[in-house]
């Protein structure tokens, strides 16, 4: 499943979805895209071409991009909605709550540019709270993917599976951590690696950080679990205590809040199940910011250093 | 004909009433003017088949106003959609009737509503997935005036009228008050019919108790084969003797004893009305 050697993406995060997403609508006639202007940013202009009566852009309007799209589902259409994470979250939420989630419809959710990915939008267009807000959608499923591969893959399952998703995407190259032929379970983590000191649950873009920091552990002797984590709602409660029995503590890395992202769901599971000392990599409860993503990485804590500083901290706490 | 759909008119609020009053209490008011609409879908003008409510080419209804599910379960039980006595189980613990309307709880209804203003987009999703699944089916969505102030409105609104949604009608309740008072008073509307003409869309205005009226501008607007909204200008609590001499008629406690008055005066103003 893993790469040999991890290499920044050929193509964009946002092309992969894109593909994904037509190659499902010829297989699906009933697969329709919904936009609110954001067609280039989110990267599905190419839908539009390919199927030009099977893509609806709204213009700037979340809120009823997400009502109808809830309406276009209780017919049969599957609407694949995109927007900003912040705003197909925090400006809709009532709107995913009750159009979609409420009336068991049948919605697909893509918010763009997560967390710090966001770079050069700057704090306004930074969501690091978006799956903080959707994990409170009672049977809303959250997927956070860590490249290409795995993006593509959950497309199909998303196109395959009634109910509603919120996916948090990256519209830039990533790092690829999959070959091709990966496939997912849905609800299901991966285990990278298998350890027995500490084990690191990462999501997104964190997962390549999570195998960075393995790598700077290893080299002191440490045995790191690796896991990534990337449907963080229904969370993998299995191998949250396979990993709390197997290691000495816990740390969570999420290009996120640490208030009710990957951190706290996985705290949830250790404190009711199997207590066990977790340190959490995230944002300490802060509003984003403009500039690169690798500055903002500097900037938030986010890095393998980071990781690596926090599963030490760990094994000495304990 | 007409006769029939005064008729339904009066029987939905009497339903409606009794449903409330076994309850203790309920949204009367926007209940009430919404009562001679109904019968008129119901029983003139929609697709339907109660017995068989998933029916794919169906015309949908989509109560936007979804506080005044009341008066749309009393037309549904009316229609058979399920046992008239069900109606008396309104908000009791577990029915299947609650104060807002649910499509997963509920025999007859398409979509879910109560968050105001959510459900015009709902229903031209409706509308559009239809279409472009070569489905011959119309959508009528009620709104209330009160919930035009929601945004959400008028981003459907634009976007119906841009997309030609010509299978969706909207249909307005213009009973001019709204929870806290009267619209004028809390935040105006100025010119209803001007700004819904403003954005593209054919209006019709019709006495929205004149169930005569209604059918005809329905019906036109039907015809138009463009976006197109039908005004009711309407009166909260109408029909109900209780609620329409009461200032507050939003959400009233309501007896038997009141709803025995309410439904004989309701037998008696039918009798005047029938031709």
């Amino acid at each position: 499943m893993l790469r040999q050697k991890f290499e920044l993406d050929s193509i964009e995060m946002r092309r992969a979805y894109c593909d994904a997403l037509i190659e499902e609508a010829e297989k699906n006639p009933n697969i329709v895209a919904v936009d609110v202007d954001v067609q280039y940013s989110m990267g599905t202009k190419p839908f539009y071409e390919r199927f030009p009566n099977r893509g609806i852009n709204c213009g700037i309007m979340e809120a009823h991009g997400i009502g109808f799209s809830a309406g276009l589902s209780a017919t049969g259409i599957i609407p694949f909605f995109h927007a900003f994470g912040v705003f197909a979250t925090r400006r809709a939420f009532d709107q995913v709550f009750l159009s979609c989630a409420y009336q068991d419809l049948n919605v697909k959710i893509i918010g763009g540019d997560a967390g710090v990915t966001a770079a050069a939008n700057g704090g306004t267009h930074m969501p690091f709270e978006d799956m903080g807000i959707m994990r409170n959608v009672p049977k809303l499923t959250i997927i956070e993917p860590a490249d290409s591969a795995m993006y593509k893959d959950a497309v199909k399952f998303m196109a395959n599976t009634h109910g509603n998703f919120y996916m948090r995407s990256n519209r830039r190259k990533t790092v690829r951590i999959y070959n091709d032929d990966a496939r997912f379970i849905i609800g299901k983590a991966n285990l990278l690696k298998e350890g027995r000191d500490v084990a690191i649950i990462a999501c997104g873009i964190m997962v390549y950080q999570a195998l960075l920091a393995w790598e700077m552990l290893k080299k002191e002797g440490i045995s790191a679990m690796v896991i990534d984590m990337h449907t963080i709602k229904p969370i993998d409660k299995d191998i949250v205590r396979y990993a709390a029995e197997r290691c000495k503590a816990v740390v969570t890395a999420e290009n996120h809040n640490i208030i009710n992202g990957l951190g706290s769901a996985v705290a949830e599971v250790l404190s009711e199940e199997c207590p066990t000392l977790l340190k959490r990599v995230g944002v300490k409860d802060e509003f984003g910011e403009v500039g690169t993503q690798e500055y903002l990485m500097q900037r938030f804590n986010l890095t393998a250093l980071d990781i690596y500083k926090a599963a030490k901290k760990c094994l000495k706490e304990v | 004909m007409y006769n029939r759909m005064k008729t339904a008119a009066a029987e939905i609020r009497k339903l409606a009433i009794q449903a409330m009053a076994a309850a203790g209490y309920g949204h009367i008011g926007g209940s009430m003017s919404i009562c001679d609409v109904l019968a008129v879908l119901y029983e003139k003008i929609l697709n339907i088949e109660p017995k068989n409510p998933q029916k794919k080419d169906r015309d949908w209804v989509v109560l936007s106003k979804g506080h005044s599910g009341p008066a749309l379960y009393a037309a549904l039980a009316y229609k058979g959609y399920f046992d008239k006595k069900e109606l008396l189980s309104l908000n009791k613990n577990g029915t299947n009737l609650p104060s807002h309307c649910d499509r997963l709880k509920t025999r007859g209804i398409d979509l879910s509503t109560g968050s105001l203003g959510q459900g015009i987009s709902l229903g031209m999703g409706a509308a559009y997935g239809n279409k472009i699944q070569g489905i011959d089916s119309y959508v009528y969505i009620i709104l209330g005036d009160g919930e035009l102030q929601e945004g959400q409105v008028w981003e459907a609104v634009q976007f119906g009228a841009h997309h030609n949604i010509d299978n969706a009608i909207l249909i307005v309740d213009n009973n001019k008050r709204q929870l806290d008072g009267y619209v004028e008073e809390v935040c105006r509307q100025y010119n209803l019919r001007d700004k819904f003409l403003s954005f593209g869309y054919q209006v019709f205005e019709a006495d929205g108790h004149d169930t005569k009226d209604i059918y005809e501008k329905l019906l036109k607007a039907k015809a138009t084969k463009k976006p197109s909204a039908v005004i009711l200008d309407t009166q909260k609590g109408y029909g109900c003797c209780f609620a329409e001499i009461e200032g507050f008629n939003h959400y009233m406690v309501i007896t038997e004893e009141m709803a025995q008055k309410a439904i004989s005066e309701i037998d008696k103003r039918l009798k005047r009305q029938l031709c």
